[in-house]
């Protein structure tokens, strides 16, 4: 696992306190031992000691389930938050000082906004354009995100999905260095979600760098370049999609649920005890997952002929049998000890 | 490419060309206010037809007229009928003759204003009034005045009555300042108050503080759109004031607009001051209800503030739209000057100053 962490290899007192034209810059966003406690009784610490490094150019995705502390950490990045304690480092520069030459470099998309229902579309940009220095006209930030037609309607009248675009639309007409996005695709539906990701992917392609949040498995493994795997407040695991997976040791998953004796594969099957697989050929760690039995293999055509003969002679009979390529679900699974969809339960 | 050669790049892209005044953040901010606005057919409605109506309704319900009919009951007995054709000489009074009983019930209830019954012989007369109502006080006087010259009494001195009635001194006069002072405070509040709570709970507040927005830009905005909303609503009541009711503005128009935009901008302060906090609708309108309650009442909308105790004058005279609806009854209907109302606009300047620097201070982004 370790060699995935990205070390920050300059310490932050090194960095550069301002923008100096002509010298590479380390990264877009820094931050160490974010700290975000919210006080209370009791206090709530939603980030506890957290670090990130962004590098130009990529899309960096915060993964992890409602409540890790995804929101507090990108606002707390955005400048809107204050942080416990911590340093946070965005385009080289720190917030708190000179705000506004940092405002004019980033877009920003909540994962909640009302616009004003009454405005058209092209009304909502041309306002927020004239926010800006410079940037996009509010003409070309409708076409990148394709809503064209839709330039003259009322914000009320948008559906989800072309609201959610307008958003990100109100993020680029500052044409931004750096775009933060807050769950992004959030309850829409799955066209939405890819017209969505490929307005992510062009801003991308121009260069720009992206930081987005998300719960979402599948967003994150296509759309991203790095992900940072975020629960109860830290970065559990940060790398590539690729890397985070062969982190694994098993790129494979064989699943499997037992029927009962009566031939139906219902919820009352026995459910095997792990161990009984664990020895079995290339499988690396066996779990129970709501009465699946999930083995992540390296070599699945090794592993299958072994389980489907264990099986056998143990005489349980297979209600269903799938194998897979391991996911970032599969990551999640095995450093939280939990699927990223479940709520957290009080014991754990 | 680094991020500096990229941003030269893009200025050589798209030369830097001098913005125009619809680009300003101001501008745009006003007109999507504006806009917004004049989108919700029921807030135009509210702002700009409830003040006419309250006009119309109370010009109506308080319009002067000479007193036409006096209500005058007799006690049935047998001098009823002598003192009903005494009264029945003049025609002002409406004479009914009924029982006792009924002359009470209908006295208290106000169809009466004054029953007269006799006894004794020679008979003499006994007026029952309620001398706390000013209708039945005159009864009395008029009954008896009938009465007397019915029982033969002589005028010593020959008198005339040389009728007026001008415009300034009717009801109606005195209510279009108040329901002008009424107007700018509950749009004041309306307009900047709500508008910004609702704003904040929009998470709009937020979305624009993410941006390079410039904060004073955004409240000069909500202030300008307020200052500009008011003019038709203000308009709209004194032209309709003027053509209905004929009601005579005898100050200067440059003194009467003084006074509304320093109310307007008084009062926006005082919205601003409420929303800078509040994070609900129900917050706010409570909010809003507790700062206007007290002037609906004590500020002298409706009837003048000098009818409450002495002891409680010097806080009326502070409250915020006191010395707003005095300075416009002072300007309009007597014609003073803004330098007779020096006192008053100090009043006002003060609460402007003091409620837009404690807002700004406490006000709540997000």
């Amino acid at each position: 696992m370790d060699g995935l962490w990205t070390v920050p290899n300059n310490s932050p007192t090194a960095a550069p306190a301002a923008v100096s034209y002509g010298c590479r810059m380390p990264a877009i966003i820094r931050c160490q031992n974010l700290v975000k406690t919210y006080e209370g009784r009791p206090p709530v610490e939603a980030v506890r000691g957290l670090d990130l490094e962004v590098e130009e150019g990529e899309c960096f995705g915060l993964l992890g389930p409602n409540g890790a502390g995804k929101t507090t950490t990108i606002e707390i990045l955005e400048g809107l938050l204050s942080p416990t304690s911590g340093m946070v480092e965005v385009l080289g520069r720190q917030w708190g000082k000179d705000d506004d030459a940092l405002r004019q470099r980033i877009g920003i998309s909540f994962q909640e906004t009302k616009l004003s229902e009454k405005l058209s579309v092209r009304e909502t940009l041309a306002l927020f354009r004239s926010f800006y220095r410079r940037g996009i006209t509010p003409a070309e930030a409708i076409e990148r995100v394709e809503l064209a037609e839709k330039a003259k309607t009322w914000v009320g009248k948008l559906s989800g999905g072309q609201k959610q675009r307008l958003a990100v639309a109100c993020a680029l007409v500052g044409d931004p260095e750096l775009l933060f996005l807050d769950e992004p695709t959030t309850g829409l539906d799955p066209r939405s979600r890819r017209q969505l990701w490929e307005i992510i992917r062009s801003y991308r392609q121009r260069g720009r760098t992206i930081l987005l949040t998300t719960h979402y498995l599948d967003e994150a493994e296509r759309l991203c370049d790095h992900v940072a795997i975020v629960d109860r407040g830290k970065v559990i695991a940060q790398g590539t999609p690729r890397e985070l997976i062969i982190s694994l040791g098993s790129e494979h998953v064989i699943e499997f649920t037992l029927g009962d004796h009566s031939g139906n594969g219902s919820s009352n099957a026995p459910v095997p005890d792990t161990e009984l697989f664990t020895q079995l050929p290339s499988v690396r760690s066996v779990h129970n997952d709501h009465g699946r039995t999930c083995l992540s293999v390296s070599e699945p055509h090794k592993a299958l002929p072994a389980l489907l003969d264990r099986l056998e002679s143990l005489q349980l009979p297979l209600a269903s049998l799938t194998t897979r390529h391991a996911s970032l679900e599969d990551v999640f699974v095995k450093l939280a000890g939990r699927r990223l969809e479940e709520e957290e339960s009080p014991s754990s | 490419m680094t991020i500096a050669e990229r941003a030269s790049s893009a200025v050589e892209e798209r030369p830097p060309r001098p913005r125009r005044l619809i680009d300003r953040a101001f501008v745009q901010l006003v007109l999507a206010r504006l806009r917004e606005f004049f989108r919700e057919p029921e807030a135009v409605f509210w702002v700009y037809i409830f003040p006419i109506l309250m006009v119309v309704g109370l010009g109506i319900a308080f319009r002067n007229q000479p007193v036409e009919h006096i209500a005058v009951d007799v006690e049935s007995g047998p001098q009823s009928a002598t003192i009903a054709s005494a009264l029945g000489s003049n025609p002002r009074f409406v004479v009914t003759t009924c029982d006792a009983a009924d002359c009470a019930t209908r006295l208290r209830t106000g169809k009466a204003q004054l029953v007269v019954s006799a006894a004794g012989n020679p008979p003499a007369y006994q007026y029952r009034l309620d001398p706390t109502r000013p209708e039945s006080v005159l009864a009395r006087n008029a009954a008896d005045d009938a009465l007397q010259r019915a029982a033969g009494r002589v005028d010593r001195v020959k008198t005339a009555d040389e009728t007026m009635s001008e415009p300034g001194g009717r009801y109606v006069d005195f209510l279009v300042p108040g329901l002008l002072g009424m107007s700018l405070m509950g749009g004041g509040l309306w307009g900047v108050g709500f508008v910004t709570v609702d704003m904040r709970i929009r998470k709009l507040l937020k979305r624009f503080l993410a941006t390079p927005m410039k904060k004073r830009d955004f409240l000069a905005a909500i202030m300008a759109s307020r200052m500009l909303f008011m003019i038709p609503e203000v308009l709209v009541l004194l032209v309709f004031a003027h053509y209905v009711f004929g009601v005579f503005y005898y100050g200067s128009v440059w003194s009467l607009v003084f006074l509304i935009v320093l109310g307007a901008l008084m009062f926006s302060g005082v919205g601003l001051l409420v929303a800078s906090r509040a994070k609900t609708v129900e917050a706010v309108s409570g909010l809003m209800n507790l700062v206007m309650l007290p002037m609906w009442m004590l500020s002298g909308i409706f009837f003048t503030s000098d009818r409450f105790p002495a002891a409680a004058q010097p806080l009326i005279k502070i409250l915020p739209l006191t010395p707003l609806i005095d300075a416009l009854r002072a300007v309009m209907l007597e014609g003073s000057s803004l330098s007779s109302q020096a006192a008053r606009i100090t009043i006002m300047a003060a609460w402007g100053v003091l409620s837009f620097a404690v807002a700004l201070r406490i006000f709540r982004w997000q």
